[in-house]
């Protein structure tokens, strides 16, 4: 089929502000939107500049807005969209060049929460024992692949560059909830400082936007309420 | 830019971030990765990762050790598979010690699960030896050790391309690599270098691999003087989603999936009477390969078979394989609960790569000698423990047990080493690269990388594959010689300086030439069968003449000027007849 695809462009050796160009191009309904811009900067605008690795969705490289909702363009099919595709970089982030943006803030973020394991004992000689209900608890928040889908849909995030975003609040989740961990104060107090997890609206577009199926908006539910009754 | 840094490790996949581990508060570090480091490979990794802790039945790493030689048909090096199959405990544990959230049995043990060529008491039966989290193992595996990379002040230098590895005296002295984000070539000063760069799957039109591994620290090993071992041992995974490649996990067999021709029939029993749909992989993709060359594949091109996991029940599948099963539903719009999924075999895996030995120090030839300073773990990396056929799981336990040993060994040589000066021009080879690549705006300079990248992928998807045979790679030779006089006429488009992939990914594929020849001459010169190696013009294993490693040295303009042959290391398993 027939598609045309409208892409936000921006040089930052050349251009000033960003524009829009267009491709017409041949493409199968089964073809991934990424399939769809590898043809374009293979066979024609090798400028066309974007993020792109595993292409099929666990690496998060290629995170964008895809007709006005933020998808991973390996994730998404021709056939989903139809005939018109409009790809943007995602909103709440600095355009490096075309679809690539700068993900450097978000890593912060993200690390601000100290994602890592906290367990002050000595370990055991074997694993540390945990139920498969303990399991559970957070078992969805591991599925994060830091792709920023999340963070870059949420209008709160747009808005403020301080806020701390629904990725690292995930992630925060993730070690909260894990009976082997021992830093939830810490993590605690990150959150919910002015630009933590009660900046957050309840808007639902991280639900939407999540290339994992994490539910994200109900996660973070789930750090207010720790933080308000102290229960997970 | 100029770095200096006691270690350097390329690549922040699991072996570079085990490796990485290692050396905190040893010297200073930094890791330099083409990708952020969670966007790496390995968190393409589903199914498992095997430790023979015995948590749901009785095991031995006896026994893992042997079904990892068998696996690989003899051509494992046992010295390493014993190192691997013994380190495997201890550094599961470490992993669920980060933090790694394993699955977990009801007494919150670590759950273990059944996976192909993995078996009790020396090939009895099937045994439940791979841990697991859900069908996102390497997921998880990666993100723990980038999270503990995080916890200690690990210095990343991300979007980073590695160009050269620097040898001064007949030592590693450091690397080159381009800053993707602005175009400038670095140059990274070290006592000890540690190649974690990855496999080279893009070679393959069909591939379970991502865009980004395209074998640029084997490239550059090779470049440098390196021999790359075994390079004809590339494996086949038997299960890639039809015509894309994307990996579904032998888990799903594992968990109790099946395998059905086009008329129903369960033809893996027919082939493996023990193991059937769980005998080792080199095994089920010749078995899907001579369904489909008999007529018995299915769909309009009789070109694909069935993965049933629809008899497990929506709970199973749910809980254990719920990502595979997404993307059969995603990409192909099949639902895994009612109907069998489409599958080919997919290229999955070197075994092959940059010889080590097993601390991880890197070999120039058959006596084994050390380059000095110079290292290597995971797939880039030919230890070998995975001889002509790597187990399922194997990767991920090797890419955490060498990645480690690599780490250490490295933390032992920068104590006792002082740096060896940088050698005149030593950035002068990255350099006239980069301005040749640059010249592709030129007139001369016709042609598309991306036609010269499909044909290679076509040609070697077509005749350097499952099964094959003289005349087919013979072919894929001259075609191969083709596309590299082709290659040099490339042309590009974009001039930028800032986040030029174009430029990038021309230089991807300069690899990807080097490494297909690579990998063909030595199969073209090793004249019998074994593992994944499988000509039809010379179906018997030859242990006489080629029970032994395959070393093939890069002339100076670029091709393989020849080969040599390194013995085997055999301790407790003499090689015999592979049957399951």
């Amino acid at each position: 089929m027939q598609v045309t695809v409208k892409i936000l462009r921006f040089d930052p050796e050349k251009d000033k502000k960003a524009h829009f160009e267009t491709y017409e191009l041949e493409a199968d309904p089964l073809d991934r939107v990424l399939d769809v811009m590898n043809s374009i900067k293979w066979y024609k605008d090798g400028t066309l500049t974007f993020r792109r690795s595993c292409a099929h969705g666990v690496c998060g490289s290629d995170a964008m807005r895809i007709n006005g909702r933020n998808r991973l363009a390996c994730k998404v099919l021709v056939q989903d969209l139809g005939k018109k595709i409009q790809l943007e970089p995602m909103l709440g982030f600095k355009i490096i060049k075309d679809l690539v943006v700068d993900m450097e803030p978000f890593f912060d973020k993200y690390k601000s929460i100290k994602p890592y394991l906290i367990n002050y004992e000595e370990a055991p000689s074997a694993e540390r024992v945990q139920s498969p209900e303990e399991h559970e608890l957070f078992d969805e928040t591991t599925k994060c692949i830091l792709c920023g889908a999340c963070s870059g849909s949420c209008p709160p995030y747009w808005s403020n560059s301080e806020f701390i975003g629904p990725a690292a609040i995930v992630n925060a989740h993730r070690f909260i909830f894990d009976s082997r961990d021992q830093g939830s104060d810490e993590r605690l107090g990150v959150l919910s400082e002015g630009e933590g997890v009660w900046r957050c609206r309840t808007v639902f577009n991280c639900t939407d936007a999540c290339p994992r199926d994490i539910p994200v908006t109900k996660v973070i539910e789930q750090i207010k309420r720790v933080m308000l009754y102290n229960r997970k | 830019m100029y770095h200096k840094f006691d270690a350097l490790v390329i690549g922040g996949g699991g072996a570079g971030l085990s490796a990485a581990i290692k050396l905190v508060g040893k010297g200073n570090v930094a890791v330099i990765s083409k990708l952020y480091p969670s966007r790496s490979h390995t968190g393409a990794a589903q199914g498992g990762i095997c430790a023979a802790l015995g948590n749901t039945e009785e095991d031995h790493w006896e026994w893992h050790m042997f079904d990892t030689v068998k696996g690989g048909d003899y051509l494992t090096d046992q010295d390493a598979a014993e190192v691997l199959a013994k380190e495997a405990i201890d550094a599961i544990y470490e992993l669920e010690h980060m933090g790694l959230p394993f699955n977990r049995t009801p007494d919150g043990k670590l759950d273990q699960r059944r996976f192909g060529g993995h078996t009790r008491n020396y090939g009895e039966g099937p045994v439940r030896r791979a841990c697991y989290s859900a069908d996102r193992t390497g997921h998880m595996i990666l993100q723990t050790l980038y999270q503990q990379g995080i916890k200690n002040n690990v210095t990343f230098f991300n979007e980073f391309h590695l160009m050269d590895v620097i040898i001064s005296n007949g030592r590693c002295v450091g690397v080159t690599a381009i800053d993707i984000k602005t175009g400038e070539l670095h140059t990274f000063h070290s006592k000890a270098t540690i190649l974690a760069t990855g496999g080279y799957g893009r070679v393959w039109k069909v591939t379970s691999n991502a865009h980004a591994c395209t074998g640029d620290g084997m490239t550059s090993a090779y470049r440098a003087g390196i021999p790359l071992m075994d390079m004809e041992m590339y494996q086949f995974h038997p299960t890639g989603l039809y015509r894309i490649g994307i990996l579904l996990s032998e888990a799903a067999r594992g968990e109790g999936g099946i395998l059905r021709n086009a008329e129903g029939e369960r033809f893996c029993e027919r082939y493996a009477p023990t193991l059937k749909d769980l005998a080792p992989r080199d095994m089920v993709s010749r078995f899907i390969s001579q369904e489909i060359r008999e007529g018995r594949g299915a769909g309009p091109d009789k070109d694909y078979v069935y993965l049933h996991v629809d008899h497990l029940g929506k709970e199973v599948i749910d809980a254990k394989l719920p990502d595979i099963t997404d993307f059969a539903r995603t990409y192909l719009k099949v639902e895994p609960y009612k109907e069998g999924v489409p599958i080919q075999p997919t290229a999955h895996y070197a075994m092959g790569g940059v010889p080590t030995n097993v601390n991880g120090e890197v070999i120039m030839d058959e006596k084994g000698t050390v380059m000095p300073g110079l290292y290597a773990a995971g797939e880039v990396a030919c230890v070998s423990v995975h001889g002509a056929n790597r187990l399922g799981t194997n990767s991920l336990v090797d890419l955490v047990v060498f990645g480690r040993r690599a780490g250490s060994q490295a933390a032992e040589y920068i104590k006792t080493t002082d740096f060896e000066s940088l050698p005149a021009n030593h950035d002068a080879s990255s350099k006239d690269l980069i301005s040749w690549v640059n010249a592709g705006t030129g007139q001369s300079r016709t042609e598309n990388a991306a036609n010269i990248r499909k044909e290679l992928q076509v040609e070697m998807q077509q005749n350097v594959q499952v099964v094959r045979d003289e005349k087919g790679m013979s072919h894929a030779m001259s075609k191969i010689a083709e596309l590299k006089e082709r290659y040099q006429k490339v042309k590009i488009q974009d001039v930028s300086s800032k986040f030029n992939t174009e430029r990038l990914e021309t230089l991807e594929l300069g690899s990807l030439i080097e490494l297909a020849e690579a990998t063909t001459k030595s199969a073209l010169e090793r004249k019998e069968s074994r593992g994944a190696h499988y000509r039809e013009d010379m179906l018997n294993r030859d242990d006489v003449n080629f029970l032994a490693h395959t070393l093939a040295y890069r002339s100076d303009d670029g091709g393989v000027s020849r080969l040599a042959y390194k013995p085997v290391v055999i301790t407790r398993f003499q090689p015999k007849e592979r049957k399951y």
